[in-house]
C-alpha cells in the first residue's frame, strides 16, 4: 500500500534515468560511425563528424589534470598529514567546502578575468584548463584528505618507529595505501570535466574551428559546447539534430564509461584489500 | 623542500577563493562607476528647462516614449521631444555638415536651442559648449538601487541600458524554488525505500543507478529538456511555447534528485539501530516508526539537503538556459519564459565589451551567484552540525 508507492518513486527515477539514456541512445545510434568520429564538421555543422571537437575535450582533460592532480593531491596531503587539526585546517577545510559549492558559471567569469584577460592568455586551451581544473580541485583534495584519514594510525606510528622520516612514510606507506580510492577520485574528476560547459564558455571554446590545435595557447571545439552551439544556435537546426544526438551519445558514453570505470576499479580494489 | 611544497598547495584553495572574490568584486564594483548613460554620450536639453537630472529608468522611459511630458519628470507641462544623433542625419543633408562634418556641431547647438521641450542624446564631442542656450545633464553613475531594485534587465538598451536585477532575481527563484517542490517529496521518497524498504541487494543496485544520474552531464540534461520536454509541455499545457519556467523546474528537479536523495538517505541511515528497535517495540508499526522517529531524526540531514538541492538549482546554467525561454522580464506565471541568473550570464558575456557596463554587471550578477552560494554552503555546515551538537 503505502510502501509500494515508494517502491514505484524509487523504480520511476530510476526509469527516468534510463528515459533520458534510452531517449540518446535510440536517436544517436544510427549516426555514430568511424567517420563520424574522425571526421571534419562540415555545411554549417549539418552533416561532417566531431573530431575536433573530441580532441578539443581530450586537451581539456589532459590540461586540467596536469594542473589539478599535482596541486589537489599535495594538498590532501598536506591538510592530512602536516596541518594538524587546528583553526588553519579547519579554515582550508571550510573553503575547500565553499569552493566546490560555487557554481561552475562563476569559475567561467573568474577564469575569463584571471586567465584571458588579465594573464593575457587569450582564449586558449591552457586558460580553459586553468579554469576546468580549479573546477576539480576541491573534489581531489576531499577525495585525497578523506583516502587519507582512512589509514590507521599504527601504520604511520609504525614506520615512524622503525626510522622512517615523515616523507618516507607518506610516499612508501601511506600513500600506495590510499592509492586506490585516490585514483578512484581522480576518474571522476575525469568525468566532471569532459562534461563541464559553462566554464570553458568564455575561456576556451570555439564556435566552430575545423582544425586541430597546434599549441596551448590556442582555442579548441569542445563535445559540451559543440552540442550546446548545435542543439541551440547552428547555421541550421533541424538538419544539425542527427549530429547533436550523436554528439550527445558520444558524451554521455565517455562520461558514463569514466564513472563505471571508477566504479569498477572501487571495488576491484576493495576486494583486494580484504583478501590481505 | 617537500614540505614546503605541499605547504603551499594546502594554502591553494584559499588563495584561489581570494582571487576570485578580488576578481569578481572589483569588476562588479565597477559597474557603480559607470555613468547612467552611454559612455562618451551625453544628454542635452535648452538651457531654460527647469529640470536639473534624470533617473536611468527616466531616461529609458522618455526615449521609448513612455513618459512623454515634461511634467512627469518635474518640469514645464510641455510635450517631450527625444531626439537621437542619427535624427540629426534626416533633417540636414551630409554637404549642409560641410566636409567630416565640420558643423555638426554648431547644427547640433541650435538645434537644441530651437527647442524648448527637446532632449537630445549626443555624442560629447560633436556639441558646442553654449552655455547660454543648451544644458548638459550631469551625467550621474548607476546606483546600487538601479541595479538591487530595478525591474527592468536591458543591458543593450540605448540612451540608458537598464541594469534591474529582480526580473533575474525572481526567474531564478521561481525556478530552482519550484524545482526543489518537485524534486523534495520525490527523493524524500527514494530515500525513504532506499533506506527502509528496500533490501540490501535492491539498495546495491538502485543507489549507484541513481547517482549515475549526478554524472550525466548539465547540458546533456539541457539537450534533453530541449527536445522532449519543451514539446511536451506546450503540448500537455497547451501553451504558445514549450520553453517556460515550469519546464525549467522540471529539468532542475531531476538534477537535483541525486543530492537529495544521497544526502537525505545517508541521514535516514544514520539513526540509531536502538531508537527504531525502541519505536518497534512501543508497537508502532513500521510506517509510524519511519514517519515519527526516523524522519524527525533524519530532519536536519534532510534540511541540509534541501538547502544544497536549491544551491545546485540556482547555480545550474547550461540547463537553464536552454529551456527556460531567456525573456528578461518579472515573471507573472509559471509558465512564461524566464531567466535565470547563471543563463544571463552565459548568454550575455560573449556580446558585452571586454571592461563596459554591461560586461561589469554581469560580472556583479556573478557576486550575487558567488554570495548565495556561500550563504548556501555555510547554512548546509551549520544545519548539520546543530544536530551533532543537540547531542542525539
Amino acid at each position: 500500500m503505502a510502501f509500494f508507492v515508494f517502491r514505484l518513486l524509487a523504480w520511476s527515477v530510476v526509469g527516468l534515468l534510463f528515459w533520458i539514456l534510452g531517449f540518446i541512445l535510440y536517436n544517436g545510434i544510427g549516426v555514430i560511425s568511424w567517420e563520424f568520429l574522425s571526421s571534419m564538421p562540415e555545411d554549417g555543422m549539418t552533416s561532417g563528424g566531431i573530431f575536433p571537437a573530441i580532441v578539443g575535450t581530450l586537451c581539456l582533460v589532459a590540461g586540467s589534470m596536469a594542473f589539478a592532480f599535482p596541486f589537489g593531491i599535495m594538498s590532501g596531503i598536506y591538510m592530512n598529514e602536516y596541518a594538524g587539526n587546528g583553526w588553519i585546517v579547519k579554515f582550508l577545510r571550510i573553503m575547500t567546502n565553499n569552493l566546490s559549492g560555487i557554481p561552475s558559471i562563476v569559475f567561467g567569469l573568474f577564469g575569463m578575468a584571471l586567465f584571458v584577460n588579465t594573464l593575457g592568455f587569450g582564449d586558449s586551451i591552457i586558460a580553459g584548463s586553468f579554469t576546468l581544473g580549479l573546477l576539480i580541485l576541491p573534489l581531489i583534495i576531499r577525495t585525497t584528505e578523506e583516502s587519507l584519514r582512512a589509514i590507521p594510525d599504527a601504520y604511520r606510528i609504525g614506520s615512524l618507529a622503525l626510522g622512517a622520516s615523515k616523507i618516507q612514510t607518506i610516499r612508501k606507506i601511506i600513500l600506495p595505501m590510499a592509492f586506490p580510492n585516490i585514483i578512484t577520485g581522480l576518474i571522476l574528476s575525469i568525468g566532471r570535466v569532459s562534461g563541464e560547459t559553462a566554464p570553458i564558455l568564455f575561456t576556451v571554446a570555439a564556435y566552430f574551428l575545423p582544425k586541430l590545435p597546434h599549441s596551448v595557447f590556442d582555442q579548441v571545439m569542445a563535445l559540451p559546447y559543440h552540442l550546446y552551439v548545435i542543439a541551440t544556435s547552428g547555421t541550421d537546426i533541424e538538419a544539425s539534430r542527427p549530429i547533436a544526438y550523436g554528439t550527445a551519445l558520444v558524451l554521455i558514453a565517455i562520461v558514463l564509461l569514466i564513472n563505471l570505470l571508477a566504479a569498477a576499479l572501487r571495488k576491484y580494489f576493495g576486494r583486494k584489500v580484504k583478501t590481505n | 623542500m617537500i614540505e614546503g611544497l605541499l605547504t603551499l598547495s594546502g594554502g591553494l584553495t584559499s588563495l584561489v577563493i581570494l582571487l576570485i572574490i578580488i576578481f569578481l568584486f572589483k569588476e562588479g564594483a565597477g559597474l557603480f562607476q559607470n555613468p547612467a548613460v552611454e559612455k562618451g554620450y551625453a544628454l542635452y536639453v535648452h538651457a531654460e528647462n527647469p529640470v536639473e537630472a534624470l533617473l536611468p529608468g527616466q531616461v529609458k522611459a522618455v526615449f521609448d516614449w513612455e513618459t512623454t511630458n515634461w511634467k512627469a519628470l518635474g518640469g514645464m507641462d510641455e510635450e517631450i521631444m527625444p531626439f537621437r544623433f542619427d535624427d540629426v542625419f534626416s533633417l540636414y543633408t551630409e554637404e549642409e555638415l560641410g566636409v567630416d562634418y565640420e558643423l555638426l556641431p554648431q547644427k547640433l547647438g541650435e538645434i537644441i536651442a530651437e527647442h524648448q521641450n527637446i532632449i537630445a542624446f549626443l555624442p560629447e564631442q560633436y556639441i558646442p559648449s553654449d552655455h547660454i542656450r543648451i544644458k548638459k545633464l550631469p551625467s550621474e553613475n548607476i546606483r546600487m538601487a538601479d541595479f538591487f531594485g530595478g525591474k527592468e534587465w536591458m543591458p543593450t538598451a540605448t540612451p540608458a541600458p537598464q541594469f534591474g536585477v529582480l526580473p533575474l532575481l525572481a526567474g531564478t527563484l521561481w525556478v530552482s524554488l519550484f524545482a526543489i517542490l518537485i524534486a523534495l517529496p520525490l527523493g524524500l521518497g527514494v530515500a525513504v525505500y532506499l533506506s527502509e524498504l528496500a533490501g540490501e541487494r535492491t539498495r546495491k543496485i538502485l543507489k549507484p543507478t541513481i547517482e549515475l544520474l549526478a554524472g550525466i552531464p548539465s547540458v546533456v540534461y539541457g539537450f534533453f529538456g530541449l527536445t522532449v520536454l519543451v514539446p511536451l509541455v506546450r503540448k500537455a499545457l497547451d501553451l504558445p511555447v514549450g520553453e517556460t519556467a515550469f519546464t525549467g523546474s522540471l529539468i532542475l528537479a531531476i538534477m537535483a534528485l541525486p543530492t537529495i536523495v544521497t544526502l537525505a538517505e545517508d541521514a535516514m541511515r544514520s539513526t540509531p539501530k536502538a531508537m527504531r528497535e525502541a519505536s518497534l517495540a512501543l508497537g508502532a508499526t513500521h510506517w509510524q516508526t519511519i514517519y515519527g522517529v526516523i524522519i524527525p531524526y533524519a530532519s536536519s540531514g534532510i534540511t541540509a539537503a534541501v538547502v544544497l538541492g536549491i544551491g545546485r538549482a540556482i547555480g545550474e546554467t547550461m540547463a537553464a538556459l536552454m529551456v527556460t525561454g531567456n525573456a528578461a522580464v518579472m515573471p507573472s506565471s509559471l509558465f512564461e519564459s524566464v531567466r535565470t541568473i547563471p543563463a544571463t550570464i552565459a548568454a550575455e558575456l560573449g556580446e558585452a565589451p571586454s571592461g563596459g557596463a554591461h560586461y561589469q554587471a554581469l560580472f556583479m550578477l556573478g557576486c550575487i551567484l558567488f554570495i548565495a552560494t556561500m550563504v548556501i554552503s555555510v547554512s548546509a555546515e551549520i544545519i548539520t552540525k546543530g544536530r551533532m551538537n543537540r547531542g542525539f
